[in-house]
């Protein structure tokens, strides 16, 4: 018998760099619940329907504890480092809230905007800082990667210095195709250097977050040091890479839609902004590889049993695309379109924590960017633009602009 | 309309509060989710049916009867 099962991912069309895999598309236009076959052979099922996938990630007898039988995971060195991830992304509930309730607070709208002036000065700074220097410049080296990752290492308080070391690690993390024993490698790395840095908060607190979660959680003997060590190195990685990602991909398919980029260029409407900003979230769903949970009771989800035990990937991009789910068509991007309940971010209790601060940070870039430099254009054809194929989180590897 | 919040099930993403802002806050001490309004005017009803069909954590309910 011949093995009809589809392989998960699919490559991306030639050409067309922002849209999902035809055939992943394809597939969902079949049915929102289908298996596919992953990188270790398992068979787990794929949702593809919006709804469905709200109802899947909303569902506490799904889990998303990757030490779990069946828990599909994304790479082997993502499968290898399952022990090393053990932040509030992996745990179920009761124990999942009260680790995220030790840093909602950080992340709570009202406080994420009192940083919104920092977040400008350090857009505006970066931006001089590309003028003054040569042209082409790398977008991505030079704008996208900086921005959060100056925003997220003063929050929690790492030193920016450091940038080289921990950029390049979530880099290769991030990357589906490095080996097991580099994961592990890289994660004790990072841990070890957050330990560290734990260990200096504890001698000296700042103003910072990792400072408060010494006192308030280190201290009283609520998280280890290597706990508060790993939650720290996912809000490093989730901080910059994902928001880095947006920025960069963002620009490149708003640079392909010049009306619209002029629109936002021009406003004066800080509404427009924000919601070009879910447009964008939508339309590009830079988290490409899957949002994986694992059934712990047998549940249906769009008509389809899934038992106890089997795995689950929701697609995102596709459900972000659904006909009928969003006004219009959905496979365009409208700056205008009210996209807010879009799947970008997640769902379920895990939907990102620091969902406000990408926010921020995506507004304050695209309504500043193209206003300081109106001219800016790629300095290469699209077709040589490297985009990030192999990667957890899609992007480009770098942009090349000119102005 | 009358608004119902269920602050153990909150995860304090804030989507609510970017949705309506006059009719949900977050509390200061740990982002989790205020009712500032519990019977919001009729202007806005449809922020808040967006606030309650965005929240993650299914904790906002609408009694619409």
């Amino acid at each position: 018998m011949t093995d009809t099962i589809p392989t998960f991912p699919m490559t991306r069309a030639k050409g067309c760099p922002f849209d999902p895999s035809p055939e992943l598309t394809e597939l969902g236009e079949k049915g929102p619940v289908n298996r596919v076959r992953i990188w270790d052979g398992s068979t787990p099922w794929l949702i593809t329907g919006y709804e469905e996938q709200r109802a899947a990630l909303a569902d506490p007898r799904i889990s998303a504890d990757v030490r779990k039988e069946g828990y599909p995971h994304v790479s082997e060195s993502g499968k290898a480092r399952r022990q090393h991830l053990q932040a509030f992304i992996t745990m179920d509930n009761p124990e999942h809230d009260v680790h995220r309730r030790m840093l909602t607070r950080d992340f709570m709208v009202k406080r994420i905007e009192k940083l919104r002036p920092r977040v400008q000065e350090i857009v505006d700074g970066l931006i001089d800082q590309m003028l003054a220097g040569p042209r082409p410049a790398d977008l991505v080296r030079d704008f996208a990667l900086p921005v959060p990752s100056l925003v997220i290492c003063e929050l929690l308080g790492v030193p920016y210095a450091d940038h080289d070391f921990f950029q390049r690690c979530s880099s290769r993390l991030l990357n589906r195709t490095v080996s097991a024993e580099e994961a592990l490698a890289i994660s004790d790395e990072l841990r070890n250097y957050l330990i560290k840095l734990v260990a200096a908060k504890d001698a000296e607190p700042a103003d910072d977050l990792l400072s408060r979660l010494v006192v308030e959680q280190l201290r009283t003997g609520a998280l280890t040091d290597v706990e508060v060590a790993d939650m720290a190195v996912l809000l490093l990685i989730a901080g910059h890479e994902t928001t880095a990602n947006m920025i960069a991909l963002g620009t490149t398919a708003l640079l392909q839609h010049p009306e619209q980029l002029a629109e936002l260029r021009e406003t004066e409407d800080p509404k427009l902004v924000a919601n070009a900003v879910e447009e964008l979230l939508r339309y590009l769903h830079i988290v490409h590889s899957g949002r994986r949970r694992v059934a712990t009771e047998d549940i249906e989800i769009g008509g389809q049993l899934i038992r106890a035990g089997e795995g689950l990937i929701a697609a995102g991009e596709i459900g972000n695309r659904e006909q009928g789910a969003f006004e219009g068509d959905p496979g365009e991007l409208d700056i205008h379109r009210q996209s807010r309940h879009h799947v970008a971010f997640g769902y379920g209790i895990h939907q990102c924590l620091g969902q406000p601060l990408a926010r921020m940070e995506l507004q304050v870039v695209y309504s500043t960017l193209y206003r300081r430099i109106p001219t800016l254009r790629l300095a290469v054809p699209l077709e040589e633009i490297e985009f990030k194929h192999d990667m957890i989180v899609y992007g480009v590897h770098s942009l090349p602009v000119e102005w | 309309m009358k608004v119902l919040i269920d602050q153990d099930k909150c995860v304090g993403a804030g989507q609510c509060v970017l949705a309506a802002p006059d009719v949900f806050d977050q509390r200061d001490e740990d982002g989790i989710v205020v009712l500032l309004q519990e019977y919001p005017p009729a202007e806005l009803h449809e922020d808040v049916r967006q606030a309650a069909r965005i929240c993650p954590a299914l904790a906002i309910e609408l009694d619409e009867a």
